[in-house]
């Protein structure tokens, strides 16, 4: 039978507010366990809940910038159930009235074709703490540092058909949410974090299958490797005839597999009630529009200006837009050579290569864009050669922090002997010796076939640069040699 | 709404409160006994009628985005029945 | 000396008649002879001498340096369902019985700013639950007028206390009458706000839509006195309202001529004792005497109310409780052998039957397929109730009747229905719902035991509350008489 496989993904993005949702704790991350838990993050008797500005202006401005309704009145529920890393007992969300309605944003396939996936909901609501399984006397310690910082969780309609949209979804998402600055999209640290339902369903029928929720998928990868092997699982099953449970599973990316998470097995009755110790959340137009007003020019407006005004193609202005950090150095790059196109190639082409290789982001990027600039505008007017310009960028990426020949790329280029010599004097002096010691090349070149000749040059060009040491302009010598040697002919 | 006791156990269970055999039927009564109580709301009809959660019409009042806590982890954590490491100590969970 | 009220101690201790150390060992001398010895009141689950003679000391020093305030010294107790800084705070439960807070509850703090003087922290119905202060793990308490009769509750404590001169004023707290009733079963007054008047934060909660705090005292006088400093805006709690505080003791003296007072009919039903309907309506001529219209209203869905409750707090309760898990403080179970007999068993051996019944109950109301037909509806029914007392204040200022339907009953008379108990509340319950102040004042005596007058004014209207109560108490002597024996 052939299966129509069904995708919808539910999507945690820390808010990169200071403070907690709900308390002044910092929610910076790393410290030391249980040094960021207030009174409030401790669900200690007594404690109360309040609001945090911040927590709500990010999530309209997520709202506002995927197109979604953005509720006036929004309303914040428990969710009750028992686990160590949730210490009130339960979740502080929003079920009946999220903040966020209905929106919809564009993802763009390998094939640069576009689909529109509709969002049904975004809405707040607080993390958890984490449990830690070393071994403590045999227990599972608790830190609840996590515990109280602001999420929001944006929550797909299932409208995907296969893992590549879903990740190419979930991209998209964190480029949105980066570009907002509402979310440091830092996967590794967990600040943003995914779940995938997954069903599949005999094609042509209406009805959705039983769908299983791959819980806290932390990387692009991971989502399509679950998603794949839980297609996999799930068709395996429906071919032999069997059912699916609808549960909860584990992605295992060492195993290449997902797995029934049995501590959530005793069926869960959430018991969703509106949270008496908070009040309705009201805002008014005017407080959107405020909000609108700050949006920044999102990955597909820029996109788009990249194509329109610097003349890019699509693929290189969608790689240079996938994330706000790269968007910015490009930006700046660029402006500062004064070459899109050229700082394109740099930034796509040698920089994204030395990036991969030290397993470096663009934030840990030890070359400042203006530097890159500043280098790349070397290469346009000839200054430096595009193999000098290697020399440079390895010299500028090995630099220590801080070391002033970084404030200087021209000091730089002389410090390293690497500046070109494109005076036309200087060149024909260094030809014509090269031309009078190799007498017998030059007769070979001139008793040679006209259509020979071309690569004959070759040599002479090698000789100039040996004897220039590599510093004259290569374009030039080709020139200049060409003339000299046609004259003799 | 009378209750069994089934009922009982399970809404004991979602409430993570441990019964003795015994105290169920006592629980199963009284449970029942208010119920029925309750259940007196039904001789009204309220389909008109707007819930009400709070009892001031009041809205939600923001608070700034400001770190005001500083670490105090060993006087909240000076409760705790078991720690170690500044760590919350519970039975081995199992994911 | 304890028969000085709160606002002649004050006065006595501006005036030099005696220093805060002085009244401060008299009542610490008091409880040591008459609360906790065997046969005792039990109205204390803790006493802090050595804190509180600190304090006095303090107190007194200040006042030498001409910073004292009307509070300076001045000795009351909390009920221990307030968050106190270092000190027990049980909550009236085994679950907390080691639990000494990190923190001071916003009215705890409150005091401490003028240099109140407190004695402890007085005892109560398990986490607030109950009407009779015997679910308390560390005991019942006795009522002074009767020691085989209960104080009421849940703040029992409180007014066992007050009304046996052991402090001269407590704080407490009412979620479906629990200041009232046992004001009204001890012969006090006291005084349930606005809800959104005191602050919640650091009082333990038990359905935080309905918990609000408030004075337990001897006098109207005292009890403006005491809300003074009970109340406050507080920014730490999301449902604390931005309110002017007035001086409630500045208009206690106000002319209340013309004030017209509604008498719903459903607080005097037909099987409503008839001692106590005279009773309570003999105490409502008074202010006929002092210048008001006496009107009948009605408030016809009264009779929900009670249902409505227990839903509403049942349900609250179930998730405010959640947090009583064994992991970060409080009662742990032995041994647990995995997460869930952690939770289990800490919580099945940490509360009492009643706290269990109602998270139950609540538990139940929320679960999946009965949240509408319960939760919803009684939320509903919420607002048909705060719709009645709207439709009276238009017409009236006051609404009075009983604040309970009996006088104090004998000890261990209903725990065994606890539906039976639940009706003790009937005319307290539907005020919490709405979110009104509510009072209750002595009125007069059935079979020798103090009855309650009950006054429910409209949103913020406790200074007009006061103010009747005051003149009220300006021409009648309820309010002064003491259990036999305690004078």
């Amino acid at each position: 039978m052939e299966w129509e496989v069904v995708i919808g993904l539910e999507i945690h993005a820390q808010l990169a507010t200071k403070s907690k949702i709900f308390s002044g704790s910092s929610t910076a991350f790393g410290s030391e366990a249980n040094t960021q838990a207030s009174l409030v993050d401790l669900g200690l008797p007594g404690v109360l809940p309040v609001f945090n500005a911040e927590a709500l202006a990010m999530a309209v401005k997520f709202g506002c910038a995927i197109g979604a309704d953005v509720n006036k009145v929004s309303v914040f529920d428990r969710k009750n159930y028992f686990y160590p890393d949730s210490p009130k007992g339960y979740q502080t969300t929003q079920l009946h009235h999220p903040i966020v309605g209905m929106g919809a944003i564009d993802i763009t396939l390998d094939d640069g074709s576009t689909r529109t996936i509709n969002v049904t909901r975004a809405h707040l609501e607080e993390d958890a703490g984490k449990s830690l399984h070393e071994d403590f006397q045999g227990m599972t310690g608790i830190d609840l540092n996590r515990a109280g910082t602001p999420l929001i969780e944006i929550v797909s309609e299932p409208e995907m058909r296969n893992a590549k949209e879903a990740v190419a979804y979930f991209k998209k998402m964190h480029s949105i949410v980066t570009y907002l600055g509402i979310c440091d999209g830092d996967l590794s640290q967990g600040s943003m974090r995914c779940d995938c339902n997954v069903s599949l369903r005999p094609k042509g029928q209406e009805e959705f299958g039983t769908r299983t929720e791959i819980k806290n998928v932390n990387s692009f990868r991971f989502v399509e490797q679950a998603i794949n092997v839980e297609i996999e699982r799930q068709r395996d099953i429906l071919e032999d005839g069997g059912v699916i449970t609808q549960e909860t599973r584990l992605f295992d990316a060492n195993k290449m597999e997902t797995r029934s998470m049995r501590s959530k097995e005793v069926a869960n009755d959430y018991r969703y009630f509106p949270c008496p110790d908070l009040l309705p959340i009201v805002i008014d137009d005017d407080y959107i529009a405020a909000i609108t007003d700050t949006l920044p020019e999102l990955p597909d407006a820029k996109k788009q200006r990249f194509m329109d005004e610097q003349g890019l193609s699509e693929y290189d202005a969608r790689v240079l837009t996938a994330t706000r950090e790269l968007a910015t150095y490009f930006e700046e790059t660029a402006e500062k050579c004064g070459d899109f196109k050229l700082a394109a190639n740099w930034v796509m082409g040698e920089l994204s290569a030395a990036l991969n290789k030290n397993e470096v982001d663009i934030q840990g990027c030890p070359i400042s864009s203006s530097n890159l600039g500043a280098m790349i505008a070397r290469i346009k007017d000839d200054t430096i050669s595009g193999k000098g310009a290697k020399s440079v960028f390895a010299a500028l990426w090995n630099l220590e922090e801080g070391d002033k020949k970084g404030d200087d790329v021209d000091a730089l280029i002389d410090s390293l002997g690497l500046k070109q010599v494109s005076d036309s004097g200087a060149i024909e002096g260094i030809v014509d010796d090269v031309l009078a010691n190799n007498a017998s090349q030059v007769e070979n070149y001139i008793s040679a076939e006209p259509d020979k000749r071309g690569k004959m040059v070759g040599f002479f060009v090698g000789q100039v640069m040996k004897a220039s040491k590599g510093s004259a302009n290569p374009g030039m010598v080709n020139k200049v040699l060409k003339q000299k040697l046609d004259e003799k002919c | 709404m009378a209750l069994d006791r089934e009922d009982v156990k399970n809404i004991a269970q979602l409430a993570r409160l441990e019964l003795s055999d015994e105290d169920i039927g006592q629980y199963q009564t009284d449970l029942s006994n208010i119920l029925e109580l309750v259940e007196q709301m039904n001789a009204v009809n309220t389909d008109d009628v707007q819930p009400m959660a709070h009892p001031t019409d009041a809205v939600q009042r923001l608070r700034s985005d400001v770190v005001t806590e500083t670490n105090q982890r060993e006087k909240y954590m000076s409760n705790a029945p078991a720690q170690e490491n500044g760590l919350f100590l519970v039975p081995k969970v199992i994911d | 000396m304890h028969n000085l009220t709160l606002t002649q101690i004050s006065q006595g201790l501006e005036a030099g008649d005696f220093t805060s150390v002085e009244i401060t060992q008299h009542f610490l001398d008091r409880i040591e002879a008459l609360d906790k010895k065997d046969g005792g009141f039990n109205s204390f689950i803790t006493v802090t001498p050595e804190l509180a003679l600190r304090d006095a000391k303090a107190a007194d020093e200040r006042r030498a340096n001409g910073n004292a305030t009307k509070w300076t010294g001045v000795p009351f107790a909390h009920k221990d369902i307030f968050c106190t800084d270092g000190t027990l705070t049980t909550c009236g439960s085994k679950m907390l019985g080691n639990f000494i807070p990190p923190y001071d509850a916003t009215v705890v703090d409150n005091f401490k700013k003028q240099g109140a003087v407190c004695l402890g922290k007085t005892n109560m119905d398990e986490f607030a639950m109950g009407s009779s202060n015997e679910t308390s793990y560390f005991g019942g308490v006795k009522n002074p007028w009767d020691k085989n009769r209960i104080p009421g509750g849940s703040s029992g404590g409180s007014a066992a206390a007050v009304a046996a001169r052991l402090v001269p004023a407590a704080t407490a707290t009412d979620t479906g009458g629990s200041i009232r009733q046992p004001a009204a079963l001890c012969g006090l007054t006291g005084l349930k706000p606005t809800y959104g008047r005191c602050s919640r934060f650091g009082m333990i909660a038990f359905a935080s839509s309905l918990d609000q705090a408030g004075p337990m005292t001897r006098t109207a006088e005292d009890a403006a006195m005491m809300l003074n400093v009970m109340s406050s805006f507080d920014e730490k709690d999301s449902t604390s309202i931005d309110q002017a505080v007035p001086d409630y003791t500045a208009t206690l003296s106000d002319n209340i001529k013309g004030k017209i007072i509604g008498l719903p009919k459903e607080y005097f039903p037909e099987n409503l004792d008839p001692e106590m309907a005279a009773t309570v309506r003999t105490a409502i001529s008074e202010f006929e005497k002092l210048g008001c219209t006496i009107k009948e209203v009605s408030l016809p869905n009264t009779h929900l109310s009670i249902p409505a409750y227990y839903v509403v707090a049942p349900a609250e309760c179930s998730a405010n409780l959640s947090r009583m898990d064994g992991v970060r403080f409080g009662h742990r179970c032995e041994d647990p052998k995995d997460l869930s007999d952690l939770y289990c068993r800490s919580r099945g051996e940490g509360f009492g039957e009643e706290v269990k019944r109602r998270i139950m109950i609540g538990t139940y109301a929320l679960s999946t397929g009965f949240y509408d037909a319960y939760y919803v509806k009684a939320q509903k029914i919420r607002r048909l109730i705060k719709d009645d007392f709207m439709a009276a204040f238009a017409e009236v200022d006051f609404i009075m009747g009983p604040t309970s339907p009996t006088p104090a009953f004998k000890a261990g008379e209903k725990t065994d229905d606890p539906v039976a108990m639940y009706l003790e509340d009937a005319f307290t319950i539907a005020t919490n719902l709405a979110g009104l102040p509510g009072m209750s004042i002595p009125a007069g005596k059935v079979n020798d035991l103090p009855v309650g007058l009950q006054i429910i004014g409209n949103y913020w209207q406790e200074a007009g509350m006061l103010n009747i109560a005051h003149q009220f108490q300006q021409v009648t002597d309820h309010h002064q008489q003491a259990p036999q024996g305690i004078e």
